[in-house]
């Protein structure tokens, strides 16, 4: 199609459908647009125009009356994305964390933002649960094991650890930690968790701290969201308070853990294992760690299943469709 | 009892082989290169056999001992035991069952979960210092997946109150349908297969299940199926299941157990869809104590006259 005929078919479907401004970076791919083209107009500045710089003046030149960015995956939105989209109204993001959006600048703007909401407990819990057994029970490190041929010259494998009766603290006890939790208790396992407040209906201890959660744990199981106040709230103190047969599972962001600490932890044998499938600098990851066994590393892939993905496309379907017709949203995060 | 002597027949488990040397007159077997010399010479004095899943006590050697009384598994599976035999000449044997239930169970869905969300390959992954931002490779999802249990006994149980908690629709196969259950009894392996995600094997293995996993099974399976085994290797057909993997026609496997361990076709080592653990299944510092004390408990009951903890014969 020529630059004319694009431009007259956008402007005939700006005048029918609600415009959605997609926001991404280039290694992010975006692939529910058919869907979601039935019922909006979709612009996406990496079609018209690739180079980052020129992004910023495709928006202050197009997009102005847009009232609604899709931000995929963890793209950042700054405050310069921000000013340069006067009539901005609502962010709509893909994933269940936020921490790459200006949530300052969306809550002094009364931009409401939304998340992925439900649509990715069921896969994050699923794979809490994989990492904990892979590392109590060497999973990947006894495979690898076998792979190489040493069960014949070594003849056993060291034996791990039970799962059955371990007490767990999960760190934050949201969509996906309630899920862990239901997981867990079929195992054994008893639960204990930290929030930011102690919720009423749940019957499981709460600890108003991290570090009391630790002192009472064998396992820490990391699910909470990251903002300033949590970043690094898995510190020093923390993983001496778990001790030396301690293990942590993060399925939440890489900077709820100060890295550093847990890799020294880690190497220096203060800390029993770790199953990780998010780091401070992905896809950076301390190399110390790759020579360890009771370690189990991931490149943070906790929710990508088909099945996941359908559940996501309805949800920012949904969440779309809310926001333009004026009707409550799937999945608003609250900005405090 | 220090004067009673016991065999042991392989390398098991270090505090059962010294508690094992305090009480009894401990024979190690692998101690002896030539086995029937030392048969001959110590066959008077061995009045029990301590075995595992490796080996146990088979009609010869039953035979090479006429004073054997009680044959002590370190397991729960009795498939290296003669046990036709120590009927027959009156031998007490016992295993290790409940104490190692839920390790079994839990490395099923350990297993279940590491071959469907490709754990064990995105470890390598990371490991080898290849990931980029924005790589990504969509896995299959394990909640809700249907999962279809051969043998419904202790561990068969376990596994399915497991898999209930990630909302996987439970069926299973077994000798008799189970009264009272809401689990989906299918009456044959291949009709449990061609109606189930993950098939996951869980009974004893004796002359009626071995290869109870065979062609057609794994053709009924099929190319998005996978198979978990953590009962016996000879459940499995294994030269089947090699190239039904490697031809892509079963969709994954986990597999702690081998039709002849310690080896394991090499031609799974190359597939990413395949989990491989060296038997495992009791293998927690927690199970192996349990185990070895019930082993111990059961020997001295036997010799001190009093009732045995976990009889089977």
């Amino acid at each position: 199609m020529s630059e004319s005929e694009t431009q007259s078919n956008q402007s005939r479907n700006q005048q029918d459908l609600p415009v959605v401004l997609i926001h991404r970076l280039s290694i992010f791919n975006f692939s529910f647009s058919t869907r979601l083209q039935t019922h909006f107009t979709l612009v996406d500045p990496l079609l018209h125009s690739p180079e980052p710089d020129s992004i910023h003046s495709f928006l202050s030149r197009h997009a102005t009356s847009v009232s609604a960015l899709l931000c995929v995956g963890p793209s950042p939105i700054t405050s310069q994305t921000l000013s340069l989209l006067p009539s901005l109204q609502i962010v709509v993001g893909t994933s269940a964390g936020i921490d790459h959006v200006d949530l300052i600048e969306c809550r002094r703007r009364g931009i409401i933002v939304t998340n992925a909401g439900h649509a990715f407990s069921e896969d994050v819990a699923d794979y809490a649960l994989a990492l904990l057994i892979d590392v109590l029970r060497r999973v990947s490190a006894s495979d690898r094991f076998g792979r190489s041929g040493m069960w014949p010259k070594y003849g056993t494998y060291p034996v791990g650890s039970k799962l059955g009766g371990k007490r767990v603290g999960i760190v934050g006890l949201g969509s996906i930690g309630s899920e862990v939790a239901k997981r867990l208790v079929a195992f054994g396992c008893s639960i204990a968790y930290t929030s930011r407040k102690k919720n009423p209906a749940i019957s499981y201890p709460f600890y108003a701290n991290v570090c009391d959660l630790a002192t009472n744990s064998d396992v820490l199981i990391v699910c909470c969201a990251l903002t300033d106040e949590t970043r690094h709230m898995i510190n020093k103190d923390v993983m001496t308070a778990l001790g030396k047969e301690g293990v942590i599972i993060n399925v939440g962001r890489g900077s709820l853990i100060d890295e550093k600490e847990l890799v020294q932890f880690l190497v220096q044998g203060e800390l029993g294992g770790a199953g990780l499938d998010v780091f401070e600098k992905e896809p950076d990851v301390p190399k110390e760690l790759f020579t360890l066994d009771n370690v189990v590393l991931s490149p943070h892939l906790a929710v990508l299943t088909p099945e996941s993905f359908a559940a996501l496309q309805e949800v920012i379907l949904g969440n779309l469709m809310a926001f333009f017709t004026n009707k409550p949203l799937l999945s608003q995060v609250q900005l405090e | 009892m220090e004067s009673i002597g016991v065999l042991i027949v392989c390398p098991m488990n270090t505090y059962l082989e010294q508690e094992l040397e305090k009480r009894f007159n401990l024979f190690k077997f692998w101690n002896f290169p030539d086995k029937t010399q030392f048969l001959n010479t110590h066959k008077n004095s061995i009045r029990a056999v301590v075995g595992n899943a490796t080996a146990g006590a088979d009609a010869e050697l039953i035979e090479a001992l006429p004073k054997l009384e009680i044959v002590a598994s370190f397991s729960v599976g009795l498939d290296k035991v003669d046990l036709g035999k120590c009927k027959e000449k009156g031998i007490r044997v016992t295993n290790t069952p409940d104490v190692l239930t839920e390790d079994v169970a839990d490395l099923a869905i350990g297993l279940s979960l590491a071959v469907l969300r490709r754990l064990c390959e995105s470890d390598r992954y990371v490991r080898s210092g290849k990931w980029k931002k924005g790589d990504y490779k969509l896995t299959t999802k394990f909640t809700g997946k249907t999962v279809g249990i051969i043998g419904l006994g202790r561990i068969g149980m376990a596994i399915a109150k497991r898999a209930e908690a990630f909302s996987c629709p439970i069926s299973y196969y077994s000798r008799t349908e189970k009264a009272d259950l809401k689990y989906k009894y299918y009456p044959s392996v291949v009709e449990l297969a061609s109606n189930c995600h993950i098939l996951i094997v869980a009974c004893p293995l004796t002359e009626e299940t071995r290869h109870i996993i065979n062609r057609e099974v794994i053709d009924a399976l099929g190319p998005k199926g996978v198979l978990i085994n953590i009962g016996r290797g000879p459940h499995v057909d294994e030269p089947e299941l090699v190239s039904a993997l490697v031809e892509g026609r079963l969709g994954g496997a986990g597999l702690d157990v081998f039709e002849h361990e310690p080896y394991v076709p090499e031609e799974l080592f190359g597939l990413e869809n395949v989990v491989l653990t060296p038997h495992v299944g009791s293998g927690t510092v927690e199970t192996r104590k349990e185990m070895a004390d019930l082993v111990l408990g059961n020997l001295e009951a036997h010799f001190l006259n009093k009732p045995l903890i976990t009889p089977v014969v």
